[in-house]
């Protein structure tokens, strides 16, 4: 059995030595070196022979209190404080295509609001026939769609865009999560107020202290944005917009206003800070790029990964995540030598629109220094580009819309590193 | 149980198509509750780039200082420098080009109008809409003339503010579309491959070995 043979194994001591993530690479530790000891005969467990404890024992289930590792977490010093910043999900630890409601990643700009819903409402208005104002109960009443989607905040990237910086793919990834969005097509409320003649902006305003206010054109609203009260089964939680939300598919996160309390149509943007002052893409000339609502198609391998590091030389499953949103992911490639050759991965489970996809490729490793990436193809042709072209176009203080192609290095130690390549 | 089989299989096809409206024709289902607007005035705040919105009142630098000393500096500093990782306020276009541009009141906001819509929605934080419009005023105008944007006892109302110039009015480019193209390639795509730089080497990892100390602790 070579998996047990210490010859394929990598050095753990050098890994553990020299990784910046004591904790996980501890943990990593331990399940190796439980592979290299003597397997004794199996014994039965206490859980085997006593009663486990009862149902609704938890009302409201937990994960398994062995999963405990598997939370979100943020950069401290990244935020002036906790109520203007974001947290990342452990995407390492992230199976399938579907966010936890409870590991979805945040970003607030004054706290995550305390609403009761029976005093939330929605108002529409502006150039509309009839100004409208709805409550939780009245969107549940309106016909109804269920959709997956991804939500990818802009900045996504944006410590990773001069150089190599965060050594956990939880951070260099985590601000995106997706889950299985219920809510009412914008166009049916918007068909109740009766849009007027000339409208081509709508403003969405959030219920919080920051009063989050985005304009977005009103095509989008007529194609697919829609107003959400459920995510994943439930109602949305408090850090995702309890009670309603806005979701434009496919758009940067801060677009998707949280909290939604107000919907105002109009001839133009109202050049609101979050839209000019913030999330618009600054270029070497000086000139910022503005309202580039479109999180372009981007991949990342997330098996293995520096949180989780190659155990064996030998046979692997590389494993990633891909998205679009401008539409379906139509194939990935995988290279293993620094993007000089690529293989077509395969894509696993389901490829929705402008939705997480995932993809796996098997490969052998033998051991060396290798350097892995992804590179997403979408179906409109869209391909993922490499961090040199992107800075070609747009230098390195663009901040946003980082979706260049990622490098993992992988060490014969068998630890996996954050690089960049020329 | 035979005779229930179909009603049942029927009312799941009509919840099935209550929840798929793509192709559906829109109709008025009436849900909503017409309203007038005194009953959303309070949360209609908005301030359009030509002023639309801006209420009665007035301010000047001059009769903003005290509030902007009181309200923002504990945040932004006496002169508009920034505390923290709060941000600065100050500065010129010129601050734009180079290694490590700063985008700030002076250096990159477009239209003033949006200054005064942002500390009327959101300011102070911790504390947003708790400023009279005077004082909302007169705090956008100590911002303005710190930038030199605007003299200091300039008094801006509903009229004067939206005809402030900001130095990057034009710096910005509509976005239609994506920028760049990448291609397809397989085999022998590039000549080289050098690594430019390494998470293991970085200022963030570094800064961030605190945090990672944390994380560790989930485990043990």
């Amino acid at each position: 059995m070579s998996r047990h043979n210490k010859k394929n194994e990598p050095s753990r001591r050098g890994f553990i030595r020299n990784s910046l993530i004591g904790g996980f690479a501890a943990l990593v530790g331990r399940s190796a070196s439980a592979k290299t000891d003597a397997i004794a005969p199996l014994s039965v467990p206490s859980w085997s022979k006593e009663l486990g404890s009862g149902t609704v024992n938890e009302p409201y289930g937990k994960p398994s209190v062995f999963e405990k590792h598997v939370v979100r977490r943020f950069l401290p010093w990244m935020f002036p404080t906790r109520q203007a910043a974001a947290s990342f999900t452990p995407l390492q630890d992230f199976h399938g295509i579907i966010t936890p409601n409870g590991l979805f990643f945040e970003r607030h700009h004054a706290g995550v609001p305390k609403i009761d819903p029976a005093e939330h409402k929605l108002v529409i208005h502006g150039m509309v026939d009839k100004p409208l104002m709805f409550t939780v109960d009245d969107l549940k009443r309106f016909p109804c769609v269920n959709r997956v989607h991804f939500i990818e905040c802009a900045g996504n990237g944006v410590l990773e865009q001069r150089s190599a910086q965060l050594n956990l793919l939880q951070f260099t990834h985590g601000l995106i999560s997706s889950a299985e969005w219920t809510g009412v097509p914008l166009k049916l409320l918007l068909n109740e107020a009766g849009v007027r003649k000339g409208a081509k902006w709508l403003l969405a305003e959030g219920a919080d202290a920051a009063g989050l206010a985005r304009s977005f054109p009103l095509d989008k609203a007529l194609d697919d944005a829609l107003v959400v009260y459920a995510q994943n089964g439930e109602m949305l939680r408090a850090e995702q917009g309890y009670p309603m939300r806005l979701l434009l598919p496919g758009w940067e996160g801060i677009a998707n206003v949280k909290w939604l309390r107000r919907i105002e149509v109009g001839e133009r943007p109202w050049e609101m800070r979050e839209e000019t002052a913030t999330y618009t893409d600054l270029l070497p000339s000086g000139k910022a790029r503005q309202y580039t609502f479109i999180q372009e198609a981007k991949s990342v391998i997330t098996t293995p990964c520096p949180e989780y590091p190659v155990l064996n030389k030998g046979q692997q499953v590389i494993r990633g995540l891909a998205w679009s949103g401008e539409g379906k992911v139509k194939r990935v490639d995988v290279s293993f030598d620094g993007g000089r050759n690529w293989q077509q991965a395969r894509l696993t489970g389901p490829q929705l629109d402008k939705s997480l996809t995932r993809f796996e490729i098997d490969w052998f490793w033998n051991g060396q220094e290798a350097l892995l990436q992804s590179r997403v193809v979408d179906e409109t042709g869209y391909v993922q580009p490499s961090l040199k072209e992107l800075r070609a176009l747009r230098g390195v203080n663009s901040m946003y819309h980082n979706n260049s192609i990622q490098t993992w290095l992988l060490h014969p130690s068998g630890e996996v590193e954050n690089v960049q390549i020329g | 149980m035979f005779r229930l089989a179909k009603p049942l299989s029927l009312s799941v096809l009509l919840l099935l198509s209550a929840c798929d409206v793509q192709e559906q024709q829109l109709r008025i289902y009436d849900f909503g509750t017409p309203v007038s607007e005194q009953i959303y005035a309070n949360w209609d705040i908005d301030i359009g780039p030509d002023g639309a919105g801006l209420p009665a009142g007035s301010g000047s630098a001059q009769s903003g200082e005290e509030a902007y000393i009181s309200r923002c500096a504990y945040c932004h500093g006496e002169f508009g420098e920034g505390l923290g990782r709060f941000p600065e306020l100050v500065g010129t276009p010129e601050d734009l080009i180079g290694e490590s541009p700063t985008k700030n009141v002076g250096s990159y906001w477009p239209y003033a109008t949006t200054l005064w819509d942002y500390i009327n929605r959101a300011m102070p934080f911790g504390n947003a809409q708790s400023l009279s419009a005077d004082e909302v005023y007169g705090i956008t105008a100590y911002i303005l003339s710190l930038n030199n944007i605007i003299a200091e006892d300039k008094v801006l109302d509903a009229k004067t503010l939206p005809q402030v110039i900001m130095p990057n009015r034009e710096g910005f480019i509509q976005a239609s579309g994506s920028d760049i193209q990448a291609k397809i390639c397989m085999k022998n795509c590039v000549k080289e491959v050098v690594i430019t730089s390494r998470a293991s080497e970085s200022q963030a990892s570094s800064s961030a070995k605190e945090k990672e100390k944390e994380i560790g602790n989930y485990h043990r």
